[in-house]
């Protein structure tokens, strides 16, 4: 989900294309053997440096997208309605949180640094999930956001359990044990508001009609419009197309919004019995474009949000790591 | 009261040391590797382990070890083609001892 | 023995709002596993804050849930100490807004944390056997609480020029609220007698002064004065801060009176 970005060119591309690096024939037929094989790229073997730079943006970004990912969820933990979804919200932002550390780690391995990738995202070269762009004004949007974008998320996330490199895979297979949970909890917490009082099913329905578009937008654009789409997939980083997804994602949640009793804000949803798909509306890709760019409603704050924490919480991470030194120089006092 | 990093990024930003985590669980027989993460010390890295991968499970075992420590085998196959900077498990200049000052001291 | 409504309340309340103000830290900390380590935190409180609301509840009867005790007492029926309540920063009033401190939520911590060690260690040998039994898992987790608001005290207070004086300053901030630790209201004093409270919080003082004199020593800090106001929160005579805590906390669940969750 959160690696559909990829698919989003960075910031303005340059006048001259770059040359591709000239890759050994026998290293480049070993690691294209292996991938069509659906082997393991591990850390130590050789990788084409595309292969590498390509995995490095997208591992972090989807790193980037858990964190920033905490946000919008976290903005209800005080206030969450009762004790028992207060804890579920932070477990499940914790779990976020512990995604993200997973995805670092796992983008560690092929030679960039913690220091890097956060440096990349507070200055704005590195994305994240445009999703966690909008904010959340009611409490229903935290069950939308379990249903909806984990929902999402989870259609996307289970494929890369068998990407080929070896660490990214490794990482997902542990976010996705982990994950099962969140789109329950999400879909369950807006079961019991939809059984509840009007006032709830008010703000349900309200929540759904402002994320419905987003989440559908989630999957990039249309797999035509993206230049990097086609080496993902030879790559065995990418499995699925943007619209393959797309349109499992909406015959899956159909269904689910129906048992909710919730209506979603398509007049031209409807089931294609041909076709054996539902058919759905345009999405407004402007509106998409706009917010990957930028201008989206919470765009500078979230991003200002990061960098505060960043920023304020460098004394402590000095702090720990003088105190290191200074341990390290006790223990062994001769060396000084 | 906060005291915003004004020096470029290149100095400022000091990574904590990263560590790999092996982690026993109580049904199996060996450490498995989970993982790595950022931590100051040992009793730091000891407790992260313990926070983020074992959600705090009684009766693990948890080893973590400097990544630094570690020290690898090349590939196999063609080894003669491979880099032979593979003796350490991650390409990548802070994993090998580079002196750097201890900030504020 | 069932231990007297009032003291549960008080435990119950001690967990959920410390619990409450550690979750600040959420997305914000600095370090991600630092966010996840607060957030575990967080977690075990609020676990313990459901199980004892929920005893209290069922022992009150009369339809009485663990959402109600949360959500819809008001600021002076809450039993917490004072320390708890307080926001993450140094001496402010209720309605000032202030920068979150690290210092001070590991001081707060590691203070309370130590406390809580030796109330729920004592509380296991509760002749309240359901107390007890929440007593026994809690300790687990106050030992755990206390081993990470140590380690960073420790590192804080010897690490940097800078660090250590913040953590100086807010151990010397926050060291008068522990005055009230060693109070004994008239529902504790119940206790002991029935055995419910194996000793009176006052017992444990010494093995707490013990507790924080190590650390802080370790820590090259100066132990602070307690001397100053005795906060009375467990009286239910608060700070300025617990109602805005709570307005925040209780805001959702009472726009919405008698709604499921």
């Amino acid at each position: 989900m959160y690696t559909q970005s990829l698919s989003i060119p960075d910031a303005p591309a340059p006048k001259i294309a770059p040359v591709a690096p000239v890759e050994p024939a026998e290293l480049q037929a070993a690691f294209d053997a292996r991938v069509a094989a659906d082997g393991r790229i591990e850390p130590q073997d050789w990788m084409p440096q595309a292969y590498r730079k390509t995995l490095v943006r997208q591992i972090s970004q989807h790193a980037h997208s858990e964190i920033v990912g905490m946000l919008p969820e976290g903005n209800w933990i005080s206030r969450a309605p009762s004790l028992k979804r207060k804890a579920i919200l932070i477990a499940k932002v914790q779990d976020e949180g512990g995604h993200g550390q997973y995805l670092y780690s796992a983008a560690e391995t092929l030679g960039t640094s913690r220091e890097e990738m956060l440096n990349a995202l507070h200055t704005g070269k590195a994305k994240y999930s445009s999703i966690f762009n909008y904010p959340t004004l009611t409490w229903a949007d935290v069950g939308v956001i379990g249903w909806l974008v984990d929902g999402a998320a989870i259609m996307n996330q289970i494929p890369l359990c068998r990407c080929s490199y070896g660490p990214y895979a490794r990482a997902m297979i542990r976010v996705c044990k982990e994950e099962s949970f969140h789109q329950r909890q999400g879909y369950e917490a807006l079961l019991v508001m939809m059984r509840g009082t009007p006032g709830q099913r008010r703000m349900v329905q309200d929540a759904v009609n402002r994320w419905w578009w987003k989440c559908l937008a989630m999957f990039g654009p249309p797999d035509s419009n993206s230049a990097h789409s086609e080496q993902s997939m030879h790559w065995g980083i990418k499995r699925i197309s943007n619209d393959d997804l797309r349109q499992q994602f909406v015959d899956a949640t159909v269904p689910q919004a129906e048992v909710l009793g919730v209506s979603l804000p398509d007049p031209l949803l409807r089931w294609n019995e041909a076709r054996g798909h539902y058919d759905f509306g345009p999405i407004d890709w402007d509106e998409f474009w706009q917010t990957v760019n930028g201008n989206g409603p919470c765009n500078v704050q979230r991003l200002a949000t990061r960098v505060k924490a960043h920023t304020d919480g460098q004394w402590v991470r000095d702090a720990a790591s003088a105190h290191a030194a200074k341990q390290q120089q006790r223990a062994q006092p001769e060396a000084a | 009261m906060s005291n915003p990093a004004t020096a470029s990024p290149t100095k400022a930003l000091k990574d904590w040391p990263l560590w790999e985590v092996f982690v026993r669980s109580k049904q199996g027989l060996e450490h498995k590797h989970c993982g790595s993460l950022h931590a100051s010390d040992p009793e730091h890295a000891l407790q992260m382990a313990r926070d983020i991968y074992t959600r705090r499970q009684e009766g693990v075992s948890i080893w973590v070890v400097p990544s630094k420590a570690i020290v690898a085998n090349s590939p196999d196959d063609k080894a003669e083609l491979f880099d032979p900077s593979g003796d350490k498990i991650y390409r990548h200049p802070t994993f090998y001892d580079i002196p750097d000052d201890v900030g504020h001291m | 023995m069932a231990a007297p409504l009032p003291f549960l309340l008080h435990l119950a309340d001690d967990a959920l709002v410390l619990g409450q103000r550690n979750a600040e830290w959420c997305g914000h900390g600095p370090a991600i596993e630092e966010d996840i380590a607060m957030a575990n935190v967080s977690l075990d409180l609020i676990g313990q804050a459901g199980l004892l609301y929920q005893l209290a509840a069922q022992r009150l009867g009369d339809g009485a849930t663990e959402d109600q005790l949360a959500y819809f007492r008001d600021a002076d029926a809450y039993l917490n100490h004072t320390l708890v309540e307080l926001p993450h920063s140094g001496p402010q009033v209720g309605h000032a807004q202030t920068d979150r401190d690290y210092a001070t939520t590991i001081a707060r911590n590691f203070l309370h944390g130590a406390f809580n060690l030796l109330r729920w260690d004592a509380l296991c040998a509760s002749s309240d056997a359901d107390l007890a039994a929440i007593a026994a898992k809690s300790v687990k987790e106050a030992r755990y609480h206390l081993r990470h608001a140590r380690g960073w005290l420790i590192r804080l207070g010897d690490g940097t020029a800078h660090s250590h004086d913040r953590m100086q300053a807010a151990l010397d901030h926050l060291m008068p609220y522990t005055q009230e630790f060693w109070l004994t209201t008239p529902e504790e004093n119940q206790g002991v007698s029935d055995g419910v409270l194996p000793q009176a919080p006052a017992q444990w003082q010494a093995a707490w002064d013990e507790l924080v004199d190590d650390a802080v020593s370790q820590a090259g800090l100066r132990r602070p004065s307690s001397q100053g106001h005795v906060s009375q929160g467990k009286c239910g005579q608060h700070s300025e801060h617990l109602s805005y805590l709570l307005a925040e906390m209780q805001s959702l669940a009472r726009a919405h009176p008698g709604a499921q969750w």
